[in-house]
C-alpha cells in the first residue's frame, strides 16, 4: 500500500469531489489491497475473506465522510478493515457458542465447495430485503445508473428523498450484513 | 453479487460529499446537547445571582478558562477518536493540561492559606452536590455526543465511549460554572473533576454497546 498510498489517496480525493471514474478506480484498487490485507489475517478462515472484502468496501463507502484528506489513507482504511475483522470474529464467536454441532458440519460442507474468490453472502439478495423507499432508489441510481432527478420522476419521490433513500439504504445494507453473517 | 459488481454499484452516480459536512453536523449535534444542558441548568438550578459582580474577580475567569479548556480539549478528543485511524498523540496532554494547572494552583493556594481555611477551600459549601449536578447536566450532552459519534465511525468503542462521557461532563461543568458560586482552586480541581469523571465511567461501560456500527 505504501507505494500506492499517494495514487489511491489522489483517486479518493477526486472521487469525493465528484469524479465517479476516479472513485471507481479507487474502490477497485482498494478491493485488491483489502483482499491481500485480510487474507493475511484470515489464514485460518479463507472462506470469509471475500465476504469481509465486500463488507469493508461498503464500510469505506458509507464512512467516506470521516476521511480527512490530511491523514494517511492507509491508516484510515486499515482501521476500518480491522474494525470489521474484529466484528466478524465477535460474531463468529457468539454464533459458535450458541449453535449446535450440526451447524459445524454445515460449515465444513460450505467451505469445501465454495470457491475462495466468490463471496458466500450475496449482497444483491440482501439488497432486495430493504424497504421500497431505500431499495428502489438504490436500484435506479446505483444499479441502473439513473440520475437522482430521473429516479425522482420515475418513483414520484422527491430528489432529496431519493438521495436519503440511497444513503440510508446502503447503511441498512451494512447493518443487514452484520445481523446476517 | 461479485466484488466487481459491488464496486461498480457503489461508484455509480459518484460519491461526492460536502467538504467539512461531517464536522459541521458533529458540531451542530453537540451544540444541541449543550443547549439542553443550559436549559436544564437555568430551569433546575438558576444562574448565580451575583454573576455580574463576580466577573470582576480574576478567579471567575480562571474557573471559566479551566472548564472551557477542558470542554474544547475533550470535544477535540471525541471527534478525533471517532474517525478511523486518527492519531491520538496530543490528546492526553491536552486533557491533562487544565487539570494539572488547576492542581498546581491548588497546591499554591493550600500552602499559602491559613491552616483553618484549608478545609473550606477544598470542600466549599457544595462538595456533596457538585459532582452529581454536573453528572446530571451531562445527560443531554452525552446523548448528543453519542449521536454525533454515530454519524462518524469510531473503531475503538470503549475509548470512544470514555471520550464521549468526558466531553459530556466537561461541557456540563462549563454550563454548571454559571450556577455554582464556589471559587476555590482545590474545590474545582477535585469536585468538578469528579463530576466529569462520572459520565466518563458511564461512557466507558456503555461505549461498546451504543457505538457499534
Amino acid at each position: 500500500m505504501a507505494a500506492n498510498e499517494e495514487r489511491l489517496r489522489g483517486l479518493l480525493v477526486r472521487g469525493l469531489g465528484g469524479d465517479a471514474v476516479a472513485y471507481h478506480a479507487f474502490l477497485k484498487d482498494l478491493g485488491a489491497h483489502l483482499r491481500a490485507f485480510l487474507r493475511r489475517r484470515l489464514g485460518h478462515l479463507p472462506d470469509e475473506v471475500e465476504d469481509l472484502v465486500q463488507e469493508s468496501l461498503l464500510a469505506v463507502h458509507n464512512q467516506r465522510h470521516t476521511y480527512n484528506a490530511s491523514q494517511p489513507l492507509t491508516a484510515w482504511v486499515h482501521a476500518i478493515a480491522k474494525y470489521k475483522l474484529v466484528d466478524l470474529m465477535r460474531r463468529r464467536q457468539s454464533r459458535e457458542l450458541l449453535t449446535e454441532p450440526l451447524d459445524d458440519e454445515n460449515d465444513v460442507f460450505s467451505s469445501a465447495d465454495a470457491d475462495a474468490a466468490e463471496a458466500r453472502r450475496d449482497i444483491g439478495k440482501l439488497l432486495l430485503q430493504l424497504p421500497d423507499r431505500q431499495r428502489v432508489p438504490i436500484v435506479c441510481m446505483k444499479l441502473e445508473g439513473r440520475s437522482a432527478a430521473e429516479t425522482a420522476r420515475i418513483t414520484g419521490m422527491s430528489v432529496s428523498a431519493v438521495k436519503v433513500g440511497v444513503h440510508r439504504g446502503l447503511k441498512a445494507l451494512a447493518a443487514k450484513i452484520r445481523g446476517d453473517a | 453479487m461479485k466484488t466487481d459488481e459491488l464496486v461498480t454499484m457503489l461508484a455509480t452516480g459518484g460519491a461526492m460529499i460536502e467538504p467539512r459536512g461531517a464536522t459541521r453536523r458533529f458540531a451542530a449535534t453537540i451544540g444541541l446537547g449543550a443547549a439542553g444542558a443550559t436549559l436544564l441548568m437555568a430551569t433546575m438550578l438558576g444562574v448565580r445571582h451575583d454573576l455580574g459582580a463576580t466577573m470582576s474577580q480574576p478567579m471567575f475567569w480562571v474557573k471559566l478558562a479551566y472548564v472551557a479548556f477542558l470542554a474544547f480539549a475533550s470535544l477535540w478528543a471525541a471527534s478525533r477518536v471517532s474517525r478511523p485511524g486518527s492519531r491520538l498523540a496530543g490528546v492526553v496532554p491536552a486533557l491533562a493540561a487544565p487539570v494539572l494547572a488547576m492542581w498546581m494552583l491548588s497546591g499554591i493556594v493550600l500552602v499559602t492559606a491559613n491552616p483553618v481555611e484549608r478545609g473550606e477551600l477544598l470542600f466549599g459549601q457544595t462538595w456533596t452536590s457538585c459532582p452529581l449536578l454536573i453528572a446530571t447536566l451531562s445527560i443531554p450532552v452525552f446523548v448528543a455526543v453519542i449521536w454525533g459519534m454515530k454519524g462518524l465511525a469510531p473503531t475503538r468503542l470503549r475509548l470512544s465511549g470514555a471520550a464521549a462521557g468526558f466531553a459530556a461532563g466537561a461541557i456540563a461543568a462549563l454550563v454548571y460554572s454559571f450556577h455554582c458560586t464556589e471559587m476555590g482552586a482545590p474545590f474545582l480541581g477535585t469536585w468538578y473533576l469528579l463530576g466529569v469523571l462520572i459520565p466518563t465511567v458511564v461512557g466507558t461501560l456503555l461505549g461498546p454497546r451504543l457505538l457499534r456500527w
